[in-house]
């Protein structure tokens, strides 16, 4: 990237990216490698953060904050893990056809709280055993070990299957009721699950998926921003902790002579505008202060106290401009939106950081905090730290700066196949790189 | 209260207007020009044209003239929704620097004799006496084709050279077990309730189960609307669907998503509703249920095989672009063909049915632009494509969208929850549809369906001053935001 930084902000986002690695190297079990939802004691083991873990121990090692056979030790331990678990599909398997269920069992990696069998966190999960099969690419019999089981893992993903007979993907399924029906349409954060459905060697989605699925787009003009909307600003973000959008364009962002990164810039933008504009005049919003996003919320902490005169949500996507917004925001959030917009991005982390210290208990982002609850002398912050956040913290903070993850994957030949297969042309993706080296520290 | 004593008489007065008591079929002429079979809104526009371009008419109505929108449908719903808002308002009260009187309480009896007051006052000009006045003969009775070209009616036969089919629809309540047992309630028979119901759940989030739904919960029902599908109005526009469901919940009703309902039984009293979501199940004791907010074209017991008319149970009376059927004397209007089945296309099919069939027209129903909206609050109107569909056919969409946020006058009214999004022709200013989420959208959807009959583009919307401050603003709002968006806009921005 070439924005400049002043030297303070260098320090800040070294301190930021160091703590959000270090959930993952601090919270994975030592048997299995899983890594809990969040940090707060009971906690199940979420599939999509244990995508994030295996994303982010490369960070740690580039950093030198784990060795790389403590790295390999930790990845191999989540991939076998993985590869041995039940797939039978049962009501307490660990997954079926290659997918998970969303929430296991810390213990025994088995479904936990009748969770579905979730089609986007196993790409994110996925994506992650991907990434680590990039930047593992050493001559041990370990490493090795660590591709092979990378790559069946990939390989034995049903993904259409997860088509339900129709054309695009079903969002869940669970053993009790088969596919869930939540009408998963429009922009959303499904775009890496999509590519790495139609770059499967093995069963790949009906090649009708993709458009099936892009046909639900918008492209809206809103506060003087055309853009491709979505609400909730993680759907502008998660696909880009693993793929780099720059320059390259599938059939609708030549249409709109775009292309999704410059789409989550304008998308960055519109979340400070309303933050801006602030119509249901929320606590603290403004140009410094936002970021509606997916997040932990107050709900419960309001209907323990009696806070009432509007409602407030717990765990929610909460997004612009049409909500909801219960005043509750995500200090991560503009982390997440560096690379594409550093300049008002940074602007956000510092003064974020500065009005809201309780939100960093200890360094490491809370979920969410709002400002206009009360909470003993404070805003409520949600307590301790969930794992997606600070791995989309660290991913883009690397991605910011070294552009490391972007790299090994777009090295990834299955990442690149899905790609083009999704009608993505130009840029990196005309260059050829089988024999290159990603070009990392390691 | 006067409302009260009002009622009865108001009842009466609307059932001698609409219904057959005291009426005497006439004698048959030898052959009718047009015989109309259904007195609902498409049916009475196509006699009054046809009689205004001096036909010979004869209209059949089985029930009650005025169709489901007099006596079932939008003119009794509107009314309780109008008490509903007022209502609303009142428990809303600090949001507009108001104060509620203390308890505010609801004269459920009071709100539905002003219900019946205006059905009957909107009655009067659909009498069959003024039929009859205008020189149409009115039939009350069951219409059975008995050929190509002839209809039975109750002790007579009449010959026609054109027919025109509008019997309507009527509610489709979905075999739900032990629903008919423990008794449900539709459209056709909730206006009826004399008593409000304390616990009541709305079976279908379609645009009346949401509509009755937010009115009943106003009332102080405690209301739950238990919808299949993972959103509201599913043909709409996903935001406007979601700020419904967050309106209804404010509302405090209790909003049920992807949400079947499976059986119905009735214990120590009360009807227990099981329903499921995905794997969860759980039993829900109410007092009513209203259900069949969906709607099934008529078609039985019109011996449409006698005509050769081809139908079908689903989509209804078939017909090609010109609104006639497989018989090329009869054709057919209104919501028994319709896939868009409300009062105003019932209208406009019945006008182009009877050019068609008597003067030789040639006017397509496929050239119309259909708005419609749903009278929820805030409301939620459309017009012309959606993005979906229009990307389906490979049209480049643009769409401009203006919050209502953004709109003075919605914020001074304290009603800025909406949008305005007006999709356009990507590289024109061609307007393609629009959705408006807004308290007045019905109102506000007029425009743009006028700009889009008329081909008028966003660009000269632009240049159409709208009287400051209104909501409808919004719209012009959206039409600089595109021409701002002009090469020549950037270019004198830039200089």
């Amino acid at each position: 990237m070439t924005t400049v930084r002043a030297p303070d902000d260098d320090a800040l986002l070294d301190a930021l990216l160091h703590d959000a690695v270090g959930y993952f190297i601090d919270c994975a079990r030592a048997d299995n490698g899983l890594v809990p939802d969040n940090s707060r004691p009971g906690a199940p083991i979420s599939i999509a953060v244990v995508g994030f873990a295996l994303s982010v121990y490369p960070v740690a090692v580039a950093h030198g904050w784990l060795r790389r056979t403590e790295a390999v030790t930790r990845t191999l331990a989540i991939l076998r893990f993985l590869a041995a678990s039940d797939q039978s599909g049962s009501p307490d398997a660990t997954g079926y056809r290659g997918f998970y269920y969303h929430f296991l069992d810390p213990d025994s990696g088995r479904r936990v709280w009748r969770s579905e069998l979730s089609m986007v966190d196993t790409a994110l999960l996925i994506a992650g055993a991907l990434t680590a099969r990039q930047y593992f690419d050493g001559a041990t019999a370990d490493e090795a070990s660590l591709r092979e089981l990378a790559d069946a893992l990939y390989r034995r993903i049903d993904w259409r299957w997860a088509q339900n007979g129709g054309s695009t993907i079903m969002q869940g399924w669970k053993p009790e009721c088969g596919f869930l029906h939540y009408g998963w349409e429009g922009y959303n954060e499904a775009l890496v699950l999509y590519v790495l459905a139609l770059g499967s060697p093995a069963h790949p989605i009906h090649a009708g998926g993709y458009g099936a699925w892009t046909a639900t787009y918008q492209w809206e003009n809103l506060y003087g921003h055309d853009f491709l909307y979505a609400g909730p600003l993680f759907i502008h973000q998660f696909s880009h902790a693993w793929i780099d959008f720059r320059g390259i364009r599938d059939a609708f962002m030549r249409e709109k002579r775009c292309d999704y990164f410059e789409n989550s810039r304008r998308a960055t933008e519109v979340q400070r505008e309303y933050a801006l504009r602030n119509p249901l005049e929320r606590a603290g919003y403004g140009g410094n202060v936002w970021g509606l996003t997916a997040c932990d919320g107050p709900g419960d902490f309001a209907n323990a106290r009696g806070i009432t005169g509007r409602r407030f949500f717990g765990y929610a996507a909460r997004g612009v401009p049409f909500g909801p917004d219960d005043g509750t925001l995500a200090g991560w959030g503009a982390v997440a939106s560096l690379p594409f917009a550093p300049e008002i991005a940074l602007a956000a982390v510092r003064d974020m950081r500065d009005r809201y210290r309780e939100m960093v208990p200890g360094g490491r982002y809370s979920s969410a905090f709002n400002p206009g609850i009360d909470c003993d002398g404070h805003p409520w912050t949600s307590a301790g730290a969930f794992g997606l956040d600070q791995g989309i913290v660290a991913m883009m903070i690397e991605n910011h700066r070294s552009e490391l993850i972007w790299r090994l994957m777009r090295s990834c030949p299955y990442v690149r196949a899905g790609l083009r297969r999704a009608g993505f042309r130009g840029g990196w993706l005309q260059r050829d790189t089988r024999a290159r080296s990603p070009g990392i520290r390691r | 209260m006067p409302d009260r004593f009002v009622e009865p008489e108001a009842e009466a007065q609307r059932l001698a207007n609409v219904h057959s008591s005291g009426w005497r079929n006439p004698a048959p002429v030898g052959c009718y020009d047009l015989v109309v079979i259904g007195g609902g809104p498409a049916g009475l526009v196509a006699a009054s044209d046809a009689a205004g371009l001096g036909a010979r008419v004869a209209l059949v109505e089985r029930k009650a003239l005025g169709g489901t929108c007099l006596n079932v449908g939008c003119i009794p719903s509107k009314s309780l929704i109008r008490t509903a808002r007022l209502y609303g308002d009142w428990h809303f009260a600090s949001r507009y620097g108001g104060r509620s009187p203390g308890d505010v309480t609801v004269d459920f009896a009071a709100l539905m004799a002003r219900m019946r007051r205006i059905r009957n006052r909107i009655s009067r000009g659909d009498s069959a006496e003024r039929l009859r006045d205008a020189g149409i003969d009115v039939f009350y009775g069951s219409a059975a084709f008995a050929g190509p070209d002839s209809i039975d009616v109750p002790d007579a036969r009449l010959n026609f050279r054109r027919a025109l089919v509008a019997t309507g629809a009527r509610p489709d309540t979905a075999p739900i077990p032990g629903l008919a047992d423990a008794g449900f309630m539709t459209n056709e028979t909730v206006f009826d309730l004399d008593t409000l119901p304390k616990r009541l759940l709305v079976i279908g989030g379609g645009p009346l189960g949401c509509e009755l739904a937010q009115a009943f919960g106003r009332f102080g029902a405690q209301t739950t609307i238990a919808q299949d599908a993972p959103l509201f109005l599913p043909k709409e526009e996903r935001d406007a669907a979601q700020l419904l469901s967050e309106s209804l919940s404010r509302d405090g009703i209790e909003v049920r998503l992807n949400t079947t309902v499976v059986n119905v039984r009735v214990e120590e009293g009360e009807k227990r509703v099981d329903l499921v979501s995905d794997d969860y199940r759980s039993t829900l004791a109410v007092d009513a249920i209203l259900a069949g907010t969906g709607r099934v074209p008529s078609v039985a017991g019109l011996n449409l095989e006698a005509a050769g008319v081809a139908y079908d149970a689903v989509g209804g009376v078939v017909t090609d672009d010109f609104l006639r059927t497989t018989n090329r004397r009869v054709y057919a209007a209104g919501d028994v063909c319709l896939e868009h089945r409300y009062t105003h296309t019932a209208d406009a099919s019945a006008r182009i049915a009877v050019r068609n069939a008597l003067a030789g027209g040639r006017a397509r129903l496929s050239a119309l632009t259909i708005p419609w909206c749903t009278y929820t609050d805030p409301e939620i109107a459309h017009v012309g494509l959606y993005v979906r569909e229009a990307r389906a056919r490979a049209i480049p969409v643009r769409t401009f969208t203006i919050p209502m946020h953004d709109v003075d006058r919605a914020i001074t009214d304290g009603e800025d929850r909406g949008f305005v999004k007006i999709h356009i022709r990507e590289g024109s200013d061609r307007i393609l549809g629009a959705t408006i989420v807004a308290r007045h959208a019905g109102e506000m959807i007029n425009e743009i369906t006028l700009a889009m009959v008329a081909g008028i583009g966003l660009r000269t919307l632009a240049k159409v001053i709208h009287a400051y401050p209104t909501q409808a603003d919004a719209i012009r709002e959206a039409a600089v935001a595109y021409e701002r968006t002009l090469p020549a806009a950037r270019a004198r921005k830039l200089r």
